[in-house]
């Protein structure tokens, strides 16, 4: 189950927009059950249309927050800006957490699609986003 | 000097289940030295065949990204908390 409000979609979309030309990216943070609590967006420090990578500051923090307050950091999410929302080769293959939630918004689609997705063992299992 | 090293879940089941464990060292370089000797399954997964620091993993002293510290040559210090933390990253390449 992932479960995300719908202004939290909006707020992970709009990053993805701002980041433009480049990917946009950000993390995730929640309860185990797989509900978002909130939406941390990051600097993309690859600075790249082809890549992202999370400011390591915000991972930091995302870690410190979540601890504070019980949660966990249950997922990340990018953009791709020409491609489909679907995990590429590079996404499986540094996908960190297999408990992790990966969602991936693609701005090349019209209107703008997101999906989420987990990647065990370098599989990529598609998840309901529940809204 | 000892400073405490926070595993990250991705790392624990391959040290024993730890979520942290105490390391000597005066410098980052030291305690990673120090850690894996007694894992070294976890090796290559934290440091480079020429010791320095995976391009894929961060590492803080206390809130400091060691990056801007001096990578492995960064000074630990009694009592400082040391966390790893595997970059996120990925792309459409």
């Amino acid at each position: 189950m992932f479960t995300l409000r719908s202004d939290q979609r909006d707020a992970i979309v709009a990053t993805c927009i701002r980041a433009l030309p480049n990917e946009g990216c950000g993390l995730l943070l929640g309860r185990p059950d797989g509900t978002v609590t909130e939406v941390l967006a990051s600097p993309n420090v690859a600075d790249s249309a082809k890549l992202y990578e999370v400011d390591s500051r915000v991972l930091l923090r995302a870690y410190r927050r979540s601890e504070e307050e019980g949660l966990s950091v249950i997922g990340v999410f990018h953009s791709h800006t020409h491609s489909a929302a679907y995990p590429s080769p590079t996404d499986v293959a540094q996908a960190p957490d297999p408990t992790w939630h990966y969602v991936l918004v693609s701005l090349r689609d019209v209107p703008t699609s997101i999906r989420s997705f987990h990647v065990i063992d370098g599989e990529i299992d598609e998840e309901e986003i529940c809204l | 000097m000892t400073a405490l090293v926070r595993i990250p879940t991705v790392l624990r089941p391959a040290m024993g289940g730890d979520t942290s464990v105490t390391v000597e060292g005066s410098t980052v370089g030291e305690v990673l030295d120090h850690l894996t000797a007694n894992h070294p399954d976890v090796k290559g997964q934290l440091l480079n065949s020429d010791g320095t620091l995976h391009r894929f993993l961060n590492v803080y002293v206390n809130d400091d990204d060691v990056r801007y510290l001096g990578g492995v040559d960064a000074p630990v210090t009694n009592g400082d908390e040391i966390t790893l933390l595997p970059a996120v990253a990925g792309g459409t390449l």
